[in-house]
């Protein structure tokens, strides 16, 4: 019994990171319907600026600067290169950010080096809980508690906002949307901002001591990957599939970690995505594609 | 029927959701436009046999380091020939092509190894169990049709990631077949004709210059990249490439014209795959017969980076162009042993930076990273695609 409800707790806990990385993911494609494969990238990014600010100016400061400068670095990777490439189709797009990703993951592998692997959760390390036999380390607590906040703060923003508005309008028509005075350059890159935050926000929960292990802010770019299957299940344009994505996807891996083994975990997230698309082509929850000729 | 095909929708027009769609084929650059018979056939033809002959004494000439960079580069190139059909012929993103090349040289292995040390091996002729782990890949990447019919662009790409997470897995888990992650497992290199490729000792000489494995392996490598590119030119310029096309640029109206776009999706991932297959067969060669699984999913010979890094080659080469695809294989590949080999004078240092290094792999990923994000930016069809500008302005005079 124990067991079942750690590997719940487990599973929610990681969830719950998976599913503010999906959201992100989510946003970033409704607003401009790119996949970003360099979310993992904009995760690794904020966590390397915290980890290398966090002993000159404590941790809290680091950690909303590195979410911060994770949000900057999203914006003006929108603003300077996606918004360039005009010409470019939505999936040359996606390898232009995978060119991107290669690029931040190499540079910030090469500065970490091979030392020992940095440490985020600083604050949270330490705590545990227990809950009917079963204990929850801090960052799961956290992660679980921050995710909540923010995913219900982003839900209701972009059902009442006059931003959240404007992000609707565009992702179901861009050029009625513009016709009718909605900027759409304000639009994606806000949305860019927004989600490179929630990346930045994640990578504080991935590089602690119960989710990445031994491997620290290193893990963070390999764990953020789990967050594709997570958007791809729940369906890319849909927000709230992203949560449901990330729930499943972190419930699977917890599973079979626990009952298969730690290596199946990681092909089970995959497999579980590739059973849910051959069943339905563009996720649980995402809009049917209608293609006229 | 000229040169260059053109997509069955004009190049400016109606915004598709598909790759840059380079026009077809490439062929080397400024011969590619000339027209067929006269002059320009012989020229064609002179160029190709120099080319011929400089493959074939290069190894007299080239030390041994020089060349295993060579032969690491053309197993780049065949296998990026298969994945730029793959992407640019038939426009479906996979992120795949590292699975397949697993497949390859995991088939090559149980088919050709003698089922010593606990390892299964049905001891086939080498020659018989290449030609069949070919065969045995393009079937597996038939068999993905089931997902690559009901799926395309973005889907598709990271659907067939999952590929290569299960290969990672199985791998791992199944050690007779694919040897551990800490040793591997070993297999004979080809044998044709009585004639061994692996040779360490040789007798034989051509100008004063022994031929042993590293000599070897290139003539093999460099005959097996010329009929791949054969092949293949042939597969993009015929019935074949056509129909590809057309699903590439509109389902829809492929299925109105009569092309079932299943089957070519099918055939597009069989063609492509087979070409990894191959790929991994000579990764395997290139180890000096080693077949050893990755450790982890995101680093390692069959990874998910190996996975990027063919799409890098794809896209930097011009998406769709088989000509591209051996540049940018030069480019990915051959740059990180190339390197260190052009400023210390050995290949020792490749694996021997460690820390906060610039070292030669640091230095090429952020060199092609930044060349994809240049090229989608600036120029959609790659080197390519440059190569034919220049060429049109060249002849414009």
């Amino acid at each position: 019994m124990s067991i079942l409800v750690q590997v719940l707790l487990n599973g929610t806990g990681r969830g719950a990171i998976y599913a503010l990385l999906a959201l992100g993911f989510v946003i970033i494609y409704k607003a401009t319907e790119v996949v970003n494969f360099a979310h993992g990238s904009l995760a690794l990014f904020g966590g390397y600026l915290t980890y290398a600010l966090k002993s000159q100016v404590g941790w809290y400061l680091a950690a909303l600067l590195g979410v911060l400068s994770a949000a900057l670095l999203a914006f003006l990777l929108e603003r300077l290169i996606l918004s360039r490439a005009k010409l470019a189709s939505q999936d040359s797009l996606a390898i232009l950010t995978i060119g991107v990703d290669i690029i931040i993951l190499t540079e910030i592998s090469r500065r970490l080096g091979t030392e020992a692997a940095p440490f985020l959760g600083d604050p949270y390390q330490g705590i545990r809980l227990s809950i009917l036999g079963a204990t929850v380390e801090g960052p799961q607590i956290v992660a679980l508690i921050s995710a909540i906040v923010l995913i219900g703060a982003f839900f209701v923003v972009f059902r009442y906002s006059s931003w959240g508005l404007a992000m609707r309008a565009q992702s179901e028509n861009k050029e009625a949307a513009a016709l009718m005075g909605i900027r759409s350059s304000r639009v994606t890159s806000s949305a860019w901002a927004v989600g490179g935050a929630l990346a930045g926000i994640a990578v504080l929960f991935i590089a602690t001591l119960p989710i990445a292990g031994g491997a620290g802010l290193t893990a963070a770019h390999t764990i953020a990957f789990a967050a594709f299957p997570a958007a791809i299940l729940g369906g890319l344009t849909s927000p709230g599939g992203a949560v449901v994505g990330g729930l499943t996807v972190g419930l699977v891996e917890a599973f079979s970690q626990q009952y298969i083994n730690q290596d199946f975990a990681k092909v089970a997230v995959y497999l579980v995505m590739l059973i849910v698309l051959v069943a339905r082509p563009s996720g649980l929850f995402g809009r049917v594609e209608q293609q006229r000729v | 029927m000229s040169e260059t095909t053109t997509p069955l929708t004009p190049e400016a027009g109606a915004p598709s959701a598909e790759l840059p769609a380079a026009p077809q084929p490439p062929g080397s650059g400024a011969t590619a436009a000339a027209p067929r018979g006269g002059r320009g056939a012989l020229v064609r033809w002179a160029l190709w046999l120099l080319l011929a002959v400089v493959m074939f004494l290069a190894p007299v000439y080239l030390p041994g380091q020089y060349l295993t960079v060579g032969t690491w580069v053309m197993t780049g190139a065949v296998g990026a020939m298969g994945l730029t059909m793959l992407v640019g012929q038939a426009g479906q993103l996979s992120l795949a092509h590292s699975f397949f090349l697993l497949v390859g040289g995991v088939s090559y292995a149980v088919l050709s190894g003698d089922g010593s040390d606990g390892f299964i091996g049905l001891h086939l002729p080498t020659f018989v169990a290449l030609v069949l782990a070919v065969a045995i890949t393009a079937l597996v990447g038939a068999a993905f049709a089931p997902v690559s019919g009901r799926l395309s662009g973005i889907y598709l790409g990271v659907a067939s990631l999952s590929l290569v997470f299960l290969g990672w897995y199985l791998a791992r888990s199944l050690p007779s077949l694919a040897g551990t992650t800490s040793s591997g497992r070993y297999v004979e290199d080809l044998h044709l004709f009585g004639f061994y490729f692996g040779e360490k000792s040789p007798s034989l000489y051509v100008l004063d210059v022994p031929i042993g494995q590293n000599e070897r392996l290139w003539w093999l490598f460099a005959t097996l990249t010329a009929i791949a590119y054969a092949v293949a030119r042939g597969a993009v310029r015929g019935r074949i490439g056509r129909a590809w096309r057309a699903v590439r640029d509109n389902e829809a109206a492929a299925t109105v014209m009569g092309v079932s776009v299943v089957r070519q999706k099918a055939i597009a991932f069989a063609v492509s795959s087979s070409y990894a297959g191959l790929a991994g067969v000579m990764v395997v060669w290139w180890y000096d017969g080693l077949l050893k699984p990755d450790e982890a999913v995101d680093s390692g010979t069959y990874s998910t980076s190996v996975a990027i890094a063919y799409l890098a080659m794809v896209v930097i080469g011009g998406v769709g162009s088989l000509g591209g695809a051996i540049l940018g294989s030069a480019i990915v590949f051959g740059m990180p042993l190339i390197l260190p080999l052009l400023t210390q004078g050995d290949g020792s240092g490749i694996n021997a930076v460690s820390g906060t290094d610039f070292s030669p792999v640091v230095i090429t990923n952020l060199i092609y990273g930044a060349l994809i994000v240049l090229i989608i930016v600036f120029e959609p069809g790659g080197f390519a695609g440059l190569g034919r500008k220049l060429t049109a302005r060249l002849r414009r005079g």
